[in-house]
């Protein structure tokens, strides 16, 4: 079957690759550390304030289980309530077929050009990019978002895109592109110089783009959470509003606001409530737009609901906690995940939805420390995901010829025997005991021979010590 | 082709609901006990709403349901605001003297952005979250005039400050009308955390909340 566009990762290198170099960059490692441990322990003091946040966790995770258990059903029953309250709701099935629906709606209003919410579902499909072949230009509002596109980068964070950019970066990049020589770095300050750069926007620009955090089934509500008020702009002011939505981004019942409003904002940027939540249903009599148009979109999604380890990546709420308490994402950055969603849910993520063989480096992107499961909001179970993930890559080796012959499956295939018995494994163990003495350095081995170099190239190897332990025991039974 | 897509669409998420299910896991946390209302009198309640707004650098103050006019006239001066926009149904018993009120009769958009700013009522209070939700309903307007102008004076009625977040989504499904109204949550003056994840007030929305909680 034929996988959907690979629009998540634009030529990027493999992970251990774009990684090195991260790592070697001193500027962008001191302000991904500041970033992260701030926002860290923002959040730690907002869910401790809650009493019940493990049953709201347990909650969360529940209705997102219902809600793919029954994804057929919502999905049909959203596109019911937002037709009946004067919307309109289209099927995409990829991000080609996507990207051309809202290329066509824009069209036809005649817009050359439009004003977008910040959002990871149309950076996914690569929106920006298909309406410019069109001749429509599209203005990012969000402030981090702004910083980026004026920057001509590529996002590192799914909340906060220019995350790696400190105030003195940013204040060199809006006196250039915005003419403001005497702009200082106070926060407060370049956030003034983007409400002005972005007002005449705002008030003149006809048609706007968003994502959706939520959409309600029963209702047919759509739900944009935000900070700064660019979100309201784009959702007040246009005439026409066009959303695109991943289709697992569904909610049953209204009152499961209640539950996910209290998750996603203490989960996302440690704030007991964001400034600014927008709800809206069809379109409103002399409020806001005029015509509203929802994009349900596949890309990848259903095949990730056919995997039972993996489908439970469609619960997450993209609230970032898991970015930022993970300790490679700190070191790295987001931009050697080579992705628009990086970090631990974005190693799980990708390469479910473009296939394995795309990028198959990010399964391995971790730890497996277990940090980003405790923080998720949704009881992701993310290091579940990822062993689960590198089980599929190395049973996708294995399955070409060439593997007969590679090094490392030959040692592993040959481990698994050694460790299959216990007179093998002791056998082996002897073995090691005579072959290991070349490498070994006081009780390490810094240096392996063959595929083992690979490992000890970035950490010692125990040698195997002179007594094994069941040597130990079974002396110890002896002298009893 | 939009329809075809949408039932290749239905039929794939169909095979693929079955071929995915883990059976067991679904049904282990049903009910979760998460709490949906608080126990608190009124007076606690209200005092958190006050100081929780107040922390997203808002400024709050209490006032009685016959001074509001006197209580509104004094936070205008205080700030130098002179010509408000205001919902068309706002209750003249609530307007002072000696400021410029324009009532919202489809003003246009550069009418509304060049105002001092907007009076507005709410439809409910969160205490938990310090949140105020707007609705459209009585003394609300369009969301367009609490959008625009750069300073937003809110006034709320202590009875309609409930406690918890849950609480405050089944008091707005209650009150919902026929065709849903869009609502608006505000939590603080505009503000991002874009910049070093510090939070800094004011962007596009208001960069100035002020509120009255009357009663």
């Amino acid at each position: 079957m034929k996988k959907p566009e690979s629009v998540i990762i634009a030529l990027a290198p493999r992970f251990e690759v774009g990684a090195k170099s991260a790592l070697q960059n001193t500027q962008l490692r001191r302000n991904m550390g500041k970033a992260t441990q701030t926002i860290r322990a923002k959040r730690a003091a907002v869910v401790e304030e809650l009493s019940d946040w493990e049953s709201l966790r347990v909650a969360g995770q529940h209705i997102k289980d219902e809600v793919l258990q029954h994804l057929d059903t919502y999905l049909v029953q959203l596109e019911d309530a937002i037709t009946q309250a004067g919307g309109h709701v289209h099927w995409a099935k990829d991000a080609h077929e996507a990207n051309e629906i809202v290329t066509r709606l824009i069209q036809a209003t005649g817009a050359k050009e439009i004003i977008k919410v910040k959002s990871l579902t149309t950076d996914e499909i690569r929106l920006n990019e298909a309406l410019e072949l069109a001749g429509i230009t599209a203005i990012e509002t969000d402030l981090a978002e702004l910083i980026i596109q004026l920057a001509h980068e590529k996002s590192s964070h799914i909340l906060v895109p220019a995350i790696h950019k400190n105030r003195s970066e940013i204040r060199a990049l809006f006196q250039k592109s915005m003419n403001l020589p005497e702009l200082t770095d106070e926060p407060k300050e370049l956030a003034a110089a983007a409400r002005q750069y972005l007002r005449e926007k705002f008030m003149t620009v006809r048609v706007a783009t968003s994502g959706a955090n939520f959409a309600i089934a029963e209702t047919g509500s759509v739900c944009v959470v935000e900070s700064e008020g660019n979100g309201r702009m784009c959702l007040t002011m246009p005439d026409v509003l066009i959303s695109v939505m991943g289709i697992e981004k569904i909610l049953p019942r209204w009152q499961d606001l209640g539950v996910f409003m209290q998750l996603l904002p203490r989960s996302s940027t440690g704030e007991r409530m964001n400034p600014y939540t927008s709800i809206w249903t069809g379109v409103h009599a002399d409020d806001g737009p005029q015509e509203f148009h929802l994009v349900l979109l596949d890309n990848g999604r259903s095949d990730v609901l056919a995997d039972s380890v993996g489908r439970q990546t469609l619960h997450c709420i993209r609230c970032s906690a898991c970015i930022n308490v993970c300790p490679v994402y700190e070191r790295t950055g987001g931009h050697a995940y080579g992705s628009v969603y990086p970090g631990p849910i974005g190693a799980i993520l990708t390469p479910q939805l473009v296939g394995m063989a795309h990028a198959d480096s990010l399964p391995y992107a971790s730890s497996l420390c277990g940090a980003c499961y405790d923080v998720c909001p949704v009881r992701i179970n993310i290091p579940e995901v990822l062993v689960h993930l590198r089980g599929k890559v190395v049973a996708e080796k294995q399955a070409q010829p060439k593997s007969w012959f590679d090094g490392e499956n030959i040692g592993m295939k040959a481990m698994a025997t050694a460790f299959g018995h216990r007179s093998t494994y002791e056998f082996a163990q002897r073995a090691g005991q005579l072959a290991q003495w070349p490498f070994v350095h006081e009780g390490y081995i810094e240096h392996g021979p063959g595929p083992l170099g690979k490992w000890t190239a970035m950490r010692d190897f125990p040698a195997i010590p002179p007594q094994s332990f069941r040597d130990w025991w079974r002396e110890r039974q002896r002298d009893e | 082709m939009s329809n075809s897509s949408r039932n290749a669409m239905l039929a794939k998420i169909r095979t693929a609901i079955s071929n995915g299910s883990r059976g067991d896991f679904h049904e282990a946390h049903t009910n979760a006990a998460y709490l949906s209302n608080d126990d608190e009198n009124i007076a606690v309640r209200i005092d958190l709403f006050a100081h929780r707004v107040a922390e997203y650098k808002a400024w709050v103050g209490r006032c009685k349901a016959d001074a509001i006019a006197q209580a509104i006239g004094e936070r205008l001066m205080i700030r130098g605001k002179k010509r408000i926009v205001i919902p068309s149904d706002l209750p003249a018993s609530w307007l002072p003297t000696g400021i410029d009120f324009i009532r919202d009769a489809q003003l246009d958009r550069a009418e509304v952005a060049g105002m001092d700013g907007v009076l507005s009522g709410a439809a409910l209070g969160i205490a938990q979250t310090g949140t105020i939700v707007l609705d459209g309903g009585a003394f609300q307007g369009r969301r367009m005039i609490s959008l625009l102008p750069d300073y937003h004076l809110c006034i709320i009625r202590a009875q309609d400050i409930v406690g918890m977040v849950p609480e405050a989504f089944t008091q707005l499904e209650t009150a919902r009308r026929n065709p849903i109204q869009p609502y608006t949550f505000i939590s603080g003056p505009s503000a991002t955390s874009d910049i070093e994840l510090n939070r800094v007030e004011g962007v596009h929305g208001p960069r100035t909340l002020d509120v009255f909680i009357v009663g």
